[in-house]
């Protein structure tokens, strides 16, 4: 109050300046937040440092005991048996076939919905349908496994009475509804960005708005396209629980999804409900699992740049 | 006759032919759109069908059991919202600072791109894959064990790049006016954030955050490979409170406790060979559906209200 006062009167200057000595605290202070809002945004580069420490230095231990072309090429995989085989093949078969069906599933219907919202639906009709899609991609995975375990493999077995109670299909059908959400919303974005005047062009020229969706906006569109693909690749890699309900963890070197089998996923899940020593070999497994899983993403996230940067369009 | 002199008749039949193949497509479309619809409408109906006989209170009121009709949920849902309470805490301020220091403060530098391509990494790495690192970190480097303080932290670091992106997606929106007049008046940096930008960002971070935490709230993954027990008869301890072994327990005593949560609870429900206990899982699993659906529910509100609502 006094300070205010006194400054406000023009005959006692000094006391401004005494105000403005407090500039330099104010600059300290505002040093010290800039350094802790800058180490929360490096929290997220930990974490991928922790992570990449994590998997790297417990598969460092792992490979000590088990050598890289066992784990490569042998067909078995026994980690916690006595006769113990590391043979990683059989759970990225079940990971990769419980993906493909998924993907089968996921793909088109995700990309039919993106096209019918961005060409061909009412602003009123998107409106009602996004929220829907949104709730869809928000439901727990394991509501969805419960889903896929008790109501659609009774449904599949009624249609192939030889489908055991576990199996491949239901989860991959399952996860693949589960993945539609991401695909269609991601895909939408990117063919709302196609410029007006490319459709506008096709239009005039007399294509209907099918042609004009396939042949001009998606083609426009396919970097964003290809890259919400990638994004359902990861997730359908990576999802645990659907597949840890739903298709029985007994590991199975297969490629048939109308068998039960384990992936990489519901294998840690496995080895995590047991109780296993701290530094044991089966506690490593787990991490060596995980390792593999992170490069099979790493590697589908690398081919998404590729096509990504291949295909392109800048307007 | 010749190919591009065609009659009256043939190119309205081209015209139909495209119109025809425009409504399949439609009716394509609204169909794809109408088996989500029907995944969610199954889903709920079938969880309300088959679990409304546990509708009671005592299912929310009675630990685990080994008989079907006398278990309950007590433990799970009071360990999934005490988790959520460590993850929001953990989560929150973390998350809306490095939004603030994406937007507000840092500098074009190779650094800040590290940071910023990290962040769109992290939200597509496999979620089990933070509870092995949570294993590894927080578990046995850290000594939290398989305690609520461990499984919080989990999902904070998973959620946290939602909030950051829907953070710094809210500040965008902000326009430059509003930062100059604050500088202008003489205002700091730090005073521009504090008194206008997080203010008038706060709808969308609340939406981020929500999003966030319904997500949280239903991952099982990771928490089950930080080990956290499927059967627990017992509730963390109340702070200041003797429990009875005689001890009593300190402020932060529960989040060190052994816990459990709802979906572990729906997971070992479902796994089990009796169908009595799939009655128990269709209930919880309700339950956790009511928590998630109404969580997006509100995020997804608050979104449209903003919409309307902000004219700068």
């Amino acid at each position: 109050m006094n300070h205010a006062m006194s400054a406000n009167n023009p005959s006692e200057l000094p006391v401004v300046s005494d105000r403005l000595s407090h500039k330099a605290m104010r600059h300290v202070s505002e040093r010290i937040i800039e350094a802790l809002l800058f180490a929360a945004a490096a929290v997220s580069v930990l974490t991928t440092v922790g992570i990449v420490y994590v998997l790297v230095s417990e598969s460092v231990q792992f490979f000590q005991q088990v050598s890289i072309v066992d784990f490569l090429t042998d067909t078995q995989w026994t980690p916690l048996f006595d006769d113990a085989h590391f043979g990683i093949m059989v759970l990225i078969s079940g990971t990769l076939v419980s993906s493909f069906v998924a993907l089968i599933v996921a793909i088109p219907m995700g990309t039919i919905i993106a096209i019918y919202l961005s060409e061909f639906a009412h602003g009123k009709v998107r409106e009602v349908a996004k929220p829907i899609l949104e709730l869809l991609g928000g439901i727990p995975t394991i509501v969805f496994g419960y889903f896929a375990l008790l109501m659609v493999t009774p449904l599949l077995q009624k249609i192939f009475p030889e489908l055991p109670g576990f199996s491949l299909l239901s989860a991959g059908l399952v996860m693949g509804i589960m993945i539609v959400p991401y695909i269609a919303s991601l895909s939408e974005d990117a063919m709302r960005a196609v410029p007006m005047s490319l459709r506008e062009g096709s239009y005039a020229l007399g294509s209907t708005r099918l042609h004009t969706a396939l042949h001009v906006v998606v083609p426009a569109a396919f970097s964003g396209l290809a890259a919400s693909y990638i994004l359902a690749i990861s997730r359908a890699v990576g999802e645990t629980m659907i597949l840890a309900v739903a298709a029985g963890m007994q590991p199975n070197l297969t490629w048939n999804p109308m068998e039960p089998a384990a992936t990489i996923t519901s294998f840690i899940v496995q080895v995590a409900l047991g109780d296993l020593p701290h530094g044991s070999i089966g506690y490593q497994t787990i991490f060596a699992a995980g390792l593999t899983l992170i490069l099979i993403t790493l590697m589908f996230n690398i081919l998404g740049q590729w096509l990504r940067r291949k295909f392109r369009e800048s307007y | 006759m010749h190919a591009n002199s065609l009659t009256t008749e043939q190119i309205r039949a081209l015209i139909a032919k495209g119109k025809l193949k425009d409504a399949i497509f439609k009716v394509l479309g609204i169909f794809c759109l109408a088996v989500a619809l029907l995944v969610i409408v199954l889903l709920v109906s079938d969880m309300v069908a088959k679990g409304s006989e546990r509708f009671t209170v005592d299912f929310f009121l009675n630990f685990a059991s080994r008989r079907a009709t006398q278990a309950g949920i007590l433990s799970a849902w009071v360990g999934s919202l005490l988790v959520m309470l460590v993850t929001a805490l953990a989560a929150v301020p973390i998350g809306v600072a490095a939004g603030v220091y994406l937007e507000e403060y840092a500098k074009r530098n190779w650094i800040t791109e590290i940071i910023e391509i990290n962040i769109t990494n992290l939200a597509a790495v496999p979620s089990i894959v933070y509870g092995l690192l949570a294993l590894g970190i927080f578990v046995y480097q850290f000594g939290f064990g398989q305690s609520i303080l461990s499984a919080g932290l989990t999902l904070a670091l998973l959620i946290l790049p939602i909030i950051i992106v829907s953070t710094r997606e809210a500040i965008r929106a902000i326009p430059a006016m509003i930062r100059e007049g604050s500088m202008a008046v003489g205002a700091t940096r730090w005073q521009t954030c504090r008194y206008h930008i997080i203010p008038y960002a706060m709808p969308g971070i609340l939406t981020g955050v929500i999003i966030g935490l319904a997500r949280a709230i239903g991952e099982t993954a990771p928490i089950i490979t930080i080990g956290a027990l499927t059967f627990i008869a017992f509730l963390p301890p109340v702070p200041y409170t003797t429990g009875a072994d005689g001890v009593t327990a300190g402020m932060f005593d529960w989040v060190m406790s052994p816990f459990t949560v709802m979906p572990i609870q729906i997971f070992n429900w479902t796994s089990r060979p009796d169908p009595a206990f799939e009655v128990n899982a269709a209930a919880a699993g309700f339950v956790l559906m009511a928590m998630v659906l109404t969580m997006n529910g509100i995020a997804i509100y608050l979104r449209y209200k903003m919409r309307k609502n902000i004219k700068w």
